[in-house]
């Protein structure tokens, strides 16, 4: 019954890496396997992403813990042709790795050669094997007695380079091809290759590190939250690109239930013409009855945006919701600081690509910054003498900060003012709650002029814009 | 759970996949095991996915290749039981009554029993699908439109393929319909109804696929113009669009460019033809700076 204990290991796992597994599912994805050829991985795989992950957030945690679970090969690390260098599947790959030569300047031009030539292909390259090779070849970390072995994508980027490979690929792309477009959809091509080529090469790390520590060891490590549930603080660049290209879908959304919301709200006065209309067909019976619609509530929004440094990436992402959100609200105006306010709310045109967007505002924070240290204290200032007509009854108002003054003037009074002329008003902080009010985070001083309220990923800011709106 | 299983079912995968081939639809594999899954588990098959990237065309190729009829139920917000299950023809019963009347014969219990029979019931696409004795195939499309209580609905049907008419008493599926579910993820569908169902995330294809999709959609297309096609259209996926070109757009845009003549994609051709496949001022803004479209 090993394949029903690695079945239950690896439900498992999920389980533990955040996907609701139900007892139901479960069961399906067993009768889904018992329907199947068990000789076809990927079938199996299919079988698996059928019945158990349903939200396409969850995939990318259930490919990597299934290309643990069901290695795709067993053994110690692969070394492409080399035939006596290949594992007997029985012998651990500590012990045959040490006596070949398996990486030298030889081997390494050699390789590269061979990864140049594949990288070339593009979308079609097949670069399954040739990371593989990578890992067994220039991976394993020096030193370890064996048992011990691990093995790092760091040691196999910094020696094979396939950036600078890749920059050579469009140095001849650049000669061959004069056509400019041409040139751009091969290099995208080429980058697009050379991502799959590190994703790969960093799955078989982790299959190689499971092999030798067990898979519960590497899924704990190797799994990464959600793109909506990743900090906004302790976010890796590419978590910042993939929480960028999930705005707009997240905007669609949050536009979609805010529509069914206001819809299904509280109908409005009865439609007594209407009513009647429809009667008629019912003989005179007024079994529908029909309502005028409501008139949606739509705030004024006013959002005044710390963008030093860390938080500034929160911002962006705020910013770029909530105007993404425009037609939720009658009218948005942004305001940057970090010690000198800016007015943004040009940067924002309607149907504007978020990329510039993004990229403007960054230049904007140049405005921002007059010593470069964010002061709460200044930056309120500042916006009561520069923006006073700014704030009307009507208005909500958001602070988007971490609540760090660099130990310096807060600027309450001023802060009180703005909270005391707004409808409502919120001081949103990306930090988690653990943080608050350590080091110079003034978090429980703000609170008493104004909540504050805890955002520290797109799934916490999307629940606030949505209540917001 | 006496009904019998769904459509004839298929036999392997690979047979999913070569008889959706023969009427037109290219399957990959991942696609080809889940509905063959789907078939053997007689479960609703739930299939995600930005538009235009076939989910009710695999529907319709289903039903085709497995000699159904097609039950169709387009959702909406506001949609409600009585568009999705079944109504009393309250007209007619109101005709039946009132012609009851003129001549004084109808007797109270009489007229009772004779209103709610089958003759006054007016039928809806769930109810259709459960009560048809033929192979069918039942798409539900747009899910993600509906509300929430339409869902729940969907529920007791899909679960237990039964519906219950208080006037008339259960009505249980003789012949279990194929049931596929459509949503563009405008919203997250609630658990209890994923639950039920088999998951398929259906994407944008790879470039082969996308290539065989063309020049089956579009006979006339040559190889080399294709190739160049699909490999622009995987450029713009690349580009992080608003609104990221899919199938639907690149069979269109191989249409317009056979229609113009055009036979090689070069700068001036892409510039002319980039309206069929970007819907957004900003995105053809993007692409034509990104892929350097504006000198000339």
């Amino acid at each position: 019954m090993a394949l029903l204990e690695r079945h239950v290991d690896f439900v498992e796992a999920l389980r533990r890496a955040g996907l609701p597994v139900s007892l139901a599912e479960d069961l399906d994805a067993v009768r889904a396997l018992t329907a199947l050829d068990l000789t076809d991985r990927e079938a199996v795989r299919t079988a698996y992403a059928a019945t158990v992950v349903k939200r396409p957030a969850h995939r990318q945690a259930f490919d990597t813990l299934f290309d643990l679970w069901f290695p795709a090969v067993r053994g110690g690390p692969r070394l492409g042709e080399d035939p006596e260098a290949e594992p007997d599947g029985e012998g651990g790959p500590e012990a045959d790795a040490g006596h070949v030569v398996t990486d030298d300047g030889q081997a390494l031009a050699d390789f590269r050669d061979r990864l140049a030539g594949e990288l070339e292909k593009g979308a079609q390259a097949d670069l399954a094997a040739l990371a593989q090779e990578a890992v067994g070849r220039f991976g394993p970390v020096r030193g370890r007695t064996p048992g011990q072995q691990t093995w790092s994508s760091y040691n196999v980027m910094s020696r094979v380079q396939p950036d600078t490979l890749i920059e050579q690929l469009l140095d001849a792309l650049s000669r061959r091809f004069d056509d400019d477009r041409e040139g751009v959809v091969r290099e995208r091509a080429l980058e697009g290759a050379r991502r799959r080529f590190t994703a790969l090469v960093e799955a078989e790390v982790r299959r190689l590190t499971a092999e030798e520590r067990g898979e519960e060891h590497v899924a704990k490590h190797a799994v990464r939250p959600p793109v909506e549930q990743i900090d906004f603080l302790r976010a890796r660049r590419v978590d910042l690109d993939a929480m960028r290209r999930e705005i707009y879908p997240l905007a669609r959304r949050l536009a979609a239930r805010l529509a069914r919301d206001h819809h299904s709200a509280r109908r409005g006065q009865l439609d007594f013409r209407r009513t009647v209309r429809a009667s008629v067909g019912t003989g005179g019976v007024p079994i529908v009855t029909h309502h005028r619609p409501r008139r949606p509530h739509k705030p004024e929004l006013v959002v005044l945006c710390d963008i030093s440094g860390s938080v500034a990436p929160f911002a962006q992402f705020t910013l770029a919701l909530v105007f993404a959100l425009r037609e939720q609200f009658t009218k948005v105006r942004a305001f940057t600081f970090i010690d000198a306010v800016t007015e943004v709310s040009d940067v924002f045109r309607p149907g504007a690509d978020l990329g510039e967007t993004m990229t403007e505002l960054a230049a904007s924070a140049r405005h921002a910054a007059l010593w470069g240290r964010t002061s709460y204290g200044r930056a309120l200032t500042q916006f009561v003498e520069k923006y006073p007509d700014a704030i009307t009854p009507r208005t909500s108002l958001l602070i988007l900060g971490d609540a760090r003054s660099n130990y310096g003037d807060l600027g309450l009074p001023h802060l009180r003012t703005m909270v005391g002329a707004a409808k409502h008003a919120w001081l949103i902080n990306p930090e988690s709650k653990a943080m608050w009010d350590t080091g110079d985070s003034a978090v429980s001083a703000f609170a008493e002029v104004l909540p504050v309220v805890e955002c520290r990923n797109l799934a916490q800011l999307s629940e606030f814009v949505h209540d917001l709106a | 759970m006496s009904a019998v299983p769904a459509v004839p079912a298929f036999s392997s995968p690979d047979d999913v996949a070569t008889r959706l081939e023969a009427v037109g639809y290219l399957t990959d594999a991942a696609t080809a095991t889940t509905v063959y899954l789907a078939a053997v588990l007689g479960k609703p098959l739930l299939l995600e996915g930005p538009a235009g990237v076939g989910k009710t065309e695999l529907a319709k190729a289903v039903a085709t290749a497995t000699q159904s009829e097609l039950v169709r139920l387009q959702c909406y917000e506001g949609l409600d039981e009585a568009r999705a299950l079944y109504e009393w023809n309250y007209k007619k019963q109101l005709l039946r009554i009132q012609a009851g009347a003129g001549d004084g014969s109808g007797d109270w219990d009489a007229v009772h029993d004779d209103i709610f029979t089958e003759e006054f019931l007016l039928t809806r696409p769930l109810l259709t699908a459960i009560r048809r004795e033929e192979p069918t195939v039942l798409l539900v499309d747009e899910v993600d439109k509906t509300d929430v209580e339409v869902e729940g609905l969907l529920l007791e049907v899909l679960s237990d393929f039964q519906v219950t008419i208080p006037e008339m008493g259960t009505i249980t599926a003789v012949r279990r319909p194929f049931v596929v579910l459509t949503s563009n993820a405008t919203r997250e569908l609630s658990e209890a109804i994923k639950r039920r169902c088999l998951y398929l995330h259906l994407d944008y294809p790879d470039a082969e696929r996308e290539r065989a999709i063309i020049t089956s959609r579009v006979p006339g297309i040559a190889a080399t113009l294709a190739d160049q096609l699909v490999r622009m259209v995987a450029t713009l996926r690349d580009l992080e669009l608003k609104k990221s070109p899919s199938i639907a757009e690149s069979v269109d845009w191989a249409e317009t460019l056979i229609a113009l003549g055009v036979d090689d994609l070069d700068d001036d051709a892409v510039r002319r033809t980039l309206g069929v496949v970007l819907k957004h001022a900003s995105d053809h803004a993007r692409v034509t700076r990104e892929l350097k479209l504006d000198r000339v």
